[in-house]
């Protein structure tokens, strides 16, 4: 609660801001002093339980530990995000205070989308997301490539939710109980009420929109290629996390009892997924857009959770969200530091820029999955829920083969890094100052800690006040 | 009057939508085919919500609470069509077309 309160207070704080403060590099200190504020507020929700504002909302937003340990994550990969990419932010454009406004109410969409406890406030968080990100995609004005990447985004966005919106007007006429609340839905014995499956699959189709699942993922490489990178790096992790989260706790509340009635056609999604995304990355050229299809690969990983519904699923989805976070924001704050984009462009960095070299190595063996890294135990959480399910075990060998090939793109980088010759003189456009070294080294230590004890992050989720 | 009719027709209109958005190439009015598939679903909705005002088993807010979320469909497509608008527009100013087939140059 209240991060949601917040998060919309600083946004509003930081949009007018934006008309009282000229200088440019002070909307990056407030942004990250509000999310510094924002954090702790909701650490101490967490530890005490107890909210700072008394609101009586119906019930329609619930707070418990799994999911305040989730916007806890939220939050505090956004303040890794700004912290690291701070400075990137203010060269996009002129407004530099409207986009760190922007990101505010794509956080408050977060939070909603992580505690809703109603179809409403489903809709209304995924909305409160997606419309600002619309914005930022195409926050590059001149740039044609930007303005084609946020009319891709806003065309299947808008569809998008269209789809998920019939799915619940079906949901809520199949419902005897004529109720919105996502554990008040009365499905029945047997055989699912047929606008109830029709709505079912109508919000199976619109959530795999939006955390870009194959097959509906086509829109995602072409708009995280287009859309100024800094904004992709926040798009790609934070956004994409909380549509899984969604995803999970719609899927889990709403339609667990008829879990055996969806599951194949989410293994199928699940496995088209790895595939789609890991074969189409091994060819691309570009780091950014490789990265893109990445995105989609690991995403395959994460509708294991939603595959699974136990406890290890929901375990595994806070430390994979975490730990898919945290390195792909790294990657991308190495990748923004970087003159050319392609893989080649990272010839020679292992020589010229160790420190970078050396962070950019671990944030790609975390997310192959190498032990010792945060995604090794992400990963291990996401099969071992599925062995406990126990349905469709082809799924789990089907994984690990895609993460084998994911090793084949991932590697390449580090090889091009440390094994090869530069072709240019200069390969890092924009200065590189001892702060954001020092990051740098923070985040990969981070990634290292999880991964070798990833309780520090688990406990929370148990914690009860 | 039968709740099947008004299924029916919010289906009907919700099929030309997304046909509309899957087969129109003019920006503007894959906008407007979506715009449609949301009032379908407006129309559902109140359909629905007197359809469980008489039912025995709903609960008693139903009839209200479905008829509130449709003001906050027609506010948050309200906030959409301004942004969605101003990217056209954004776009327009760029390349002096609305024509979806121009977007490919991020094919390559």
């Amino acid at each position: 609660m209240n991060a949601i309160i917040l998060t919309a207070i600083w946004g509003v704080i930081m949009m007018f801001g934006g008309v009282f403060i000229k200088n440019k590099s002070v909307p990056k200190y407030i942004a990250i002093i509000g999310l510094v504020v924002i954090f702790i507020a909701n650490g101490f929700e967490l530890k005490t339980g107890a909210p700072f504002f008394m609101i009586d909302v119906k019930d329609m937003v619930v707070t418990n530990s799994f999911n305040l340990t989730f916007i806890a994550i939220a939050t505090g990969c956004s303040l890794l995000f700004f912290l690291l990419s701070g400075r990137d932010i203010e060269k996009v454009g002129a407004h530099v205070s409207e986009y760190f406004a922007l990101i505010f109410f794509v956080l408050c969409g977060v939070c909603l989308a992580a505690t809703f406890n109603t179809l409403l406030i489903l809709f209304i968080g995924i909305e409160i997301i997606s419309i600002p990100l619309y914005i930022l995609t195409g926050s590059d004005k001149r740039n044609l490539k930007s303005n084609e990447a946020a009319l891709k985004y806003f065309l299947m966005g808008a569809f998008s939710t269209g789809l998920m919106l019939m799915g619940i007007a079906f949901i809520f006429g199949g419902n005897a109980n004529g109720s919105f609340f996502i554990n008040n839905i009365h499905i029945g014995l047997g055989k699912m009420p047929v606008l109830i499956a029709a709505g079912m699959i109508l919000l199976l189709i619109s959530m795999s929109f939006k955390v870009s699942a194959v097959p509906f993922h086509f829109w995602a490489p072409d708009v995280y290629d287009g859309s100024p990178t800094v904004f992709t790096s926040f798009m790609a992790t934070i956004v994409k996390a909380a549509g899984f989260f969604a995803f999970l706790r719609l899927f889990e509340n709403a339609f667990g009892s008829v879990q055996p009635q969806w599951q194949t056609l989410v293994a199928v999604i699940t496995a088209a997924t790895l595939f789609i995304g890991n074969i189409t990355a091994v060819f691309q050229q570009s780091v950014k857009r490789m990265l893109a299809y990445s995105s989609i690969a690991q995403a395959g990983f994460m509708l294991f959770a939603v595959f699974a519904l136990n406890d290890k699923a929901s375990e595994g989805v806070i430390l994979y969200t975490a730990g898919y976070s945290i390195a792909t924001i790294g990657l991308f704050a190495v990748l923004i530091k970087m003159k050319d984009y392609t893989i080649d462009g990272f010839n020679g960095l292992g020589k010229s820029q160790p420190v970078l070299a050396l962070s950019a190595t671990i944030f790609l063996l975390s997310l192959t999955g190498i032990p010792l890294t945060v995604g090794f135990q992400s990963k291990f959480y996401m099969l071992l829920a599925a062995a406990q399910n126990g349905h469709h075990t082809w799924l789990i060998i089907f994984a690990v083969l895609c993460a084998a090939i994911s090793a084949y793109y991932y590697f390449k980088i580090i090889q091009a890094m440390y094994f090869k010759e530069p072709e240019a003189e200069v390969i890092i456009d924009g200065e590189v100052n001892n702060t954001f070294k020092f990051l740098l080294i923070i985040t990969a230590l981070l990634i290292m800690v999880l991964g070798i004890f990833p309780d520090v992050l688990l406990n929370w989720i148990h914690f009860i006040a | 009057m039968q709740i099947q009719y008004y299924i029916f027709l919010a289906i009907a209109l919700f099929c030309v939508g997304v046909v509309g958005v899957l087969t129109r190439r003019n920006a503007i009015i894959i906008f407007m085919c979506i715009e449609l598939m949301l009032n379908a679903v407006n129309l559902l909705l109140v359909a629905f919500s007197k359809m469980h005002a008489i039912s025995p088993t709903a609960i008693p807010t139903a009839a209200t609470d479905a008829q509130l979320f449709v003001f906050f469909i027609m506010v948050v497509a309200a906030a959409e069509v301004t942004v969605g608008l101003a990217i056209i527009v954004m776009m327009y100013r760029n390349t002096h077309s609305i024509d979806v087939n121009f977007l490919n140059r991020l094919k390559n």
